[in-house]
């Protein structure tokens, strides 16, 4: 029953996270149509860091 | 000419393994075990998407029942070597007759061995069967060294050969000309945008050269065995957690073994903060070492089984949807879902292929790059974090 | 965690280690080595060739820059050529206006002198030939006269007021 509720919060949190990096990688698309490969590759990265993160604290409290 | 004699030469090899084991291995299955079995319940489709994540000591593609009503199992064996207590002992999967429960025992150079879900244990002297405790551990059998050709190990091979085959025709190609011809197009691009989008611009244009096997060999080992989970034949090569641990792991050797000067200041004595600092600065660094690996392994690992958990689920709402929707419907529903998501877990065999690589050399890159510390100044005199800094925090 | 740590397979683990070294060694010698240096050769041509291809349309350009020098000069020169040419029309279409006008000038005062000498022989040939009548007349008068006084006087006076007529 925990395990599920603090799997519910990490999907809240990296739900989150995923969230604002994407939204503020559109923003910057939209400010720098040009800059778009660049803010690209730096989000998924980013966005990778995340959901290692997420996944690890899942695994861990499985 | 040779390219073509190999590939044929290639095609017969592979084709002769399925077709000649199929012939071979149709088999009776008098028992009615479960994963063997016809499955209809909500547990069985568990048990099943859970046999399915999980490596196997034979190639199973599918079931049936016949006419007689007996099992029929499609599928080919596979050899299974252990390192028991009597030494090397080798024998085929087929003896275990697909049983995955420790009821059938194995006796082979003096040893008896059961496969308990696909795990082979060798049971202790004088025990007639596997005895358990209440938490399903047996207590009168132990876990034996498996280096068997299992179902990965299967798959692995067979993406080895695939690349070998593909990328080493590609470079037999460019002896005779410049610009390569047919499979070898698509291949080209993809070797270059490792090199320019993942290696260059992370490692550094003088030192990714040494690193260059290792990334394209990761990049594409993991993206064709992604793509062939998602091949009806059931292998699940990158959802191995020790497969992916493997894969970290050479990763964080190699990372360790190139790491300069620089970056082991960075861990032990970081740079330009109070000695305070420092000192509370080198677990978390030491920690972050670690973690680094880790998170590779465990995103790769997580991502495709949720992936194949997703599409084992959606295919059996043909079964869990029969009762609401009608045999046609549920199925129909299914296909289209399933469809749709096996569209996104092809971008995701691609995605978690460039990210493993790319955060491979990202990793890589840190630990080779030569720090300055003179940070450019902006206008207002405040520091603007170089790229380098950027990712370390995050990372 | 547990479940991980359960599912991990040492034998597994050590088959693809051993695997994936096996296939990085062999893609490296059978694979990327040929195929990452063709790439590498192929791009320094490139390279290569655009470098040249721009040095050529340097050279291209020098050349033009060359020609266009070149023409530019001769034009100049030409300009110059037909603007000394003009200057040498003009001056000489002066010269020889100045030459002409004072050939003219000189050749008039030459013609107005000879008329002044011409005037001033037929003068003073006429002053002379004026005398010598003058002489033969009053000899003719006064050997006329001589002979009658009073005719004498007469003709003295027909004479002098032929004088004054003339």
């Amino acid at each position: 029953m925990y395990n599920l509720i603090g799997a519910g919060l990490i999907v809240i949190g990296g739900g989150i996270g995923l969230g604002q990096i994407g939204g503020k990688a559109m923003e910057g698309i939209a400010r720098q149509p040009e800059a778009a490969g660049k803010i690209q590759t730096a989000m998924i990265i980013i966005g990778a860091l995340l959901e290692g993160l997420a996944f690890g604290a899942l695994i861990l409290g499985k | 000419m040779k390219i073509s004699s190999l590939r044929i030469h290639f095609l017969a090899v592979i084709s002769f393994l399925l077709i000649g084991s199929f012939a071979s291995a149709q088999e009776h299955d008098v028992a009615e075990h479960h994963g063997g079995g016809a499955v209809d319940t909500q547990e069985e489709i568990t048990e099943y998407t859970n046999h399915h994540l999980k490596d196997a000591h034979d190639f199973h593609l599918f079931s049936y029942t016949d006419a007689a009503g007996e099992r029929q199992h499609v599928g080919f064996s596979l050899p299974v070597i252990v390192w028991s207590s009597n030494g090397l002992v080798s024998f085929m999967s087929s003896e275990f007759h697909h049983d995955t429960d420790g009821e059938v025992i194995v006796e082979a150079n003096g040893s008896r061995f059961v496969n308990l879900h696909e795990h082979i244990y060798e049971l202790e002297e004088g025990a007639e069967a596997v005895v358990m405790d209440e938490e399903h551990h047996p207590i009168n059998a132990h876990k034996v060294f498996d280096i068997s050709i299992t179902k990965s190990v299967f798959g692995i091979i067979l993406v080895g050969l695939l690349l070998l085959f593909w990328f080493g025709s590609l470079g037999r190609q460019y002896k005779k000309k410049n610009i390569p011809t047919g499979f070898g197009r698509a291949l080209e691009p993809l070797v270059i945008y490792v090199r320019d989008e993942i290696a260059r611009p992370n490692i550094g244009e003088f030192k990714y050269k040494k690193y260059m096997s290792f990334l394209l060999t990761v990049f594409f080992f993991i993206w064709v065995s992604n793509l062939l989970g998602m091949t009806p034949f059931g292998f699940n090569i990158t959802g191995q957690i020790a497969v992916t641990v493997c894969l970290a792991l050479f990763t964080f050797v190699i990372v360790q073994f190139s790491g300069n000067k620089d970056y082991w200041k960075h861990i032990f004595w970081m740079p330009d903060v109070p000695v305070i600092m420092k000192i509370i600065l080198i677990p978390i660094e030491l920690l972050g070492i670690l973690t680094k690996p880790f998170s590779l392994l465990i995103r790769l690992f997580a991502n495709i089984t949720a992936g194949h958990v997703v599409v084992m689920g959606l295919i059996a709402l043909t079964i869990t949807l029969r009762e609401q929707f009608g045999a046609v419907g549920s199925t129909g529903l299914s296909l289209v879902l399933t469809l749709f998501i096996s569209l996104i877990e092809i971008l995701v065999a691609f995605l978690q292929a460039f990210i493993f690589t790319m955060l491979s050399a990202l990793f890589i890159g840190m630990a080779v790059a030569e720090h300055d510390h003179h940070h450019e100044h902006d206008a207002e005199g405040h520091e603007i974090d170089d790229v380098e800094d950027v990712r370390e925090s995050f990372v | 965690m547990d479940q991980l740590l359960n599912d991990f397979s040492p034998g597994l683990f050590l088959m693809q280690a051993v695997i994936l070294i096996i296939l990085i060694l062999l893609m490296k010698k059978f694979a990327w080595k040929p195929i990452l240096n063709s790439l590498d050769e192929r791009e320094q041509g490139i390279q290569g060739a655009l470098e040249a291809a721009e040095k050529a349309r340097l050279e291209m350009k020098n050349l033009q820059a060359d020609n266009e020098k070149a023409l530019q000069e001769a034009r100049v020169e030409r300009d110059a050529m037909l603007k000394d040419a003009r200057d040498i029309r003009t001056k000489m279409i002066a010269e020889a206006e100045e030459d002409a006008k004072a050939q003219a000038s000189k050749i008039i005062t030459q013609a107005q002198e000879a008329i002044a000498a011409e005037k001033r022989a037929a003068v003073a040939e006429l002053k002379s030939q004026v005398a010598a009548l003058s002489l033969e007349i009053a000899e003719k008068v006064v050997k006329d006269e001589l002979s009658d006084k009073k005719k004498q006087m007469q003709y003295v006076e027909k004479m002098l007021q032929d004088a004054t007529l003339n």
